[in-house]
Order: C-alpha cells, then sequence, then structure tokens
C-alpha cells in the first residue's frame, strides 16, 4: 500500500500501482484527461510505464465549462 | 473594407459568435444554447476531475470535442506560470495548440494583468501554442501583444460577467484599425444590441458567455446573439449613412400638392 495525494485528497492505492490503473480506478482510460505527476506532465504513451510512490501528488484534469 | 471571411489561427469559420460553457444550469442547457448561437468555437476551462463522483457527467458527453472547436481558457489564473501549466495540460489533453489565454490582476474586476499576459504569450508562441489573448483595449498593448505573436486580440468591452456592454468604443476602434490579426471583443457584453454595436465597429469576432448562460431564457438569448452578430457584421460592411447635425427629408418635395 502506498498513500499519495490526489487532486489534492488523500487517498490509499496497491503498490506498484501506474497512472494507468489509476486512471481504471476511476473509469476515466477512455476520458480526455490529463495527468499531472509531481509537477511534470505525463504523456499518454507513458500511463503504463510511470508507476506511483508514496507521498507522490498526481493531478488527473479534465475540461469543464467556462467562459 | 475588411473581407468577410471569418479566419482566425488557420481556422475558417462561419460564424463569428463565440460563445463559453460556464454558468448554465446544466449540460444539456448548454449544449441546447450553443446549438442555438450557430457558434463553431466554444470556450472551455481546465479544472481537476472530481475523484468523489465517478458518475458525474462530463462536459465532453455533451459536447462534442471532435464537432466543434475547443478553446481551452486559462480562467482563474493570476499569473503567467498557472496559466502556462493550464495551457500545457490542455494540450496533451487533446493536442490542442489553439487556445485562450488570460491572467488576471484582480480579484474583484478580474481586469487582465497585461505584464503577466504579455510575458506568456511570447512563450506559448515560442511553444508552437496558437494564442488567443484576452487583454485591456489599450491600443498600445493590443499592438505588443500583435507584435509578440498573438492570432487574435481579445479587449474587453467590460469587466468579466459584468454586462455593462462596450464602455470604450474608441479604443476598440483604435485596436481594430491598426491590427493585422483578428479582434474579438470579449467580455462584458449585457445584450444582443451590445454585440451588434461591436461588429458594426467592424470587430471580426464576439465571445460570449454570461449574457447568455445568465439570460432568463439562454437558449432563446443564443439565438438572439446569433442574429445580432450577423447584423452588426452586415450593418458594417453595408458602411453607415453619415451623421448629420440637420434633418433630411426622405420625400422629394417635387410634386408636393
Amino acid at each position: 500500500m502506498a498513500k499519495i495525494q490526489l487532486n489534492g485528497k488523500k487517498i490509499s492505492i496497491k503498490s506498484n500501482f501506474s497512472i494507468y490503473d489509476l486512471l481504471n480506478k476511476y473509469k476515466l482510460t477512455n476520458k480526455k484527461v490529463a495527468i499531472e505527476h509531481n509537477g511534470a506532465i505525463i504523456l499518454k504513451k507513458n500511463y503504463k510505464k510511470k508507476h506511483l510512490k508514496h507521498d507522490d501528488k498526481v493531478e488527473i484534469v479534465h475540461f469543464i465549462g467556462g467562459g | 473594407m475588411k473581407k468577410n471571411i471569418f479566419k482566425v489561427a488557420g481556422k475558417s469559420l462561419k460564424s463569428r459568435l463565440i460563445v463559453g460553457t460556464g454558468k448554465y444550469k446544466s449540460f444539456s442547457e448548454t449544449a441546447k444554447a450553443i446549438t442555438a448561437s450557430g457558434a463553431e468555437m466554444v470556450t472551455v476551462a481546465v479544472r481537476r476531475v472530481n475523484i468523489l463522483d465517478k458518475k458525474k457527467p462530463l462536459l465532453t458527453d455533451f459536447l462534442n470535442p471532435k464537432k466543434i472547436i475547443y478553446l481551452p481558457n486559462t480562467a482563474g489564473c493570476f499569473n503567467s506560470k498557472e496559466a502556462l501549466r493550464t495551457l500545457r495540460l490542455a494540450r496533451e489533453m487533446g493536442g490542442w495548440k489553439l487556445v485562450k489565454l488570460e491572467v488576471l490582476g484582480d480579484k474583484k474586476t478580474l481586469y487582465p494583468n497585461m505584464i503577466e499576459t504579455i510575458k506568456s504569450t511570447k512563450i506559448l508562441v515560442k511553444e508552437g501554442f496558437k494564442v488567443m489573448v484576452y487583454c485591456t483595449d489599450d491600443p498600445l498593448l493590443a499592438k505588443k501583444l500583435e507584435d509578440c505573436g498573438a492570432s487574435a486580440i481579445m479587449p474587453l468591452a467590460s469587466p468579466i460577467g459584468s454586462g455593462l456592454g462596450l464602455q470604450n468604443k474608441i479604443n476598440i476602434s483604435l485596436i481594430i484599425k491598426q491590427s493585422k490579426v483578428p479582434v474579438i471583443v470579449d467580455a462584458g457584453i449585457g445584450t444582443a444590441s451590445d454585440a451588434t454595436i461591436a461588429m458594426e465597429l467592424g470587430c471580426d469576432g464576439v465571445l460570449i458567455n454570461s449574457a447568455i448562460a445568465n439570460a432568463k431564457n439562454p437558449v432563446l438569448m443564443a439565438k438572439a446573439f446569433k442574429d445580432a452578430v450577423i447584423s452588426g457584421r452586415n450593418s458594417f460592411l453595408a458602411g453607415r449613412m453619415q451623421k448629420n447635425y440637420f434633418a433630411s427629408a426622405s420625400s422629394p418635395m417635387k410634386g408636393l400638392i
């Protein structure tokens, strides 16, 4: 188990969880989202390669209504 | 006279009306209003996904980004760093290079911080973005943005969401006359006639959000804006009559009984 901060909230994930696993957990794998991992943007092709560690900070963003 | 084709950042658009997607009661209302407006380009914001509610509907479920041009904005960003972070994420989300930059300087007026705006424009242009820039109605700063490579100049009519309409027609006219890139009046338009006035001045387009979303009937107001923008553009192209101090009778005097 590892604890990470996702969109400002502390969550627990299984160890060796990848970005892809995280997106899968929230049913976001086929949605238009972008990921920031510890301040760096992660390219889509690297979602499965990038594994999460304890205390990592992840942001998942999408488009919402705006002016 | 400017040609009657609206081209921004290499994209030709039939409608000169760009609409925002914020402040609507529901995504379904957003979609209906956008259809009624005839707009082909909509602004969208970048925000965190709500991870606590997996079933929450997404904007992309109602507005297909393949059918309508998404223009990601940096609303809510108060410095260059935040704005750049937002737009780089937007680009990664779906390959968007055409973006709307707005760097705000004051929470009460949401007036743009032009120093940070110019700084951000330079960096974004260097990174290959096509940047439409929200700005003050100062002609010198508008020129500066164009020199920095902005794809469109978007001066405010009045503060965002204020509905006060076009407050400085002279400055907007000066910006239109000097600009080689499209000038799109953004922010502060309150009702359809405000958009007509902006278009009559010779603006290339207008961007509307609150005036449609906050109307009692947003879908009908969206249609009103569609017509207002067309009317204003036609009026500009037709060329208005001269103003005279005295009356000039419309009926001939000859043959008067």
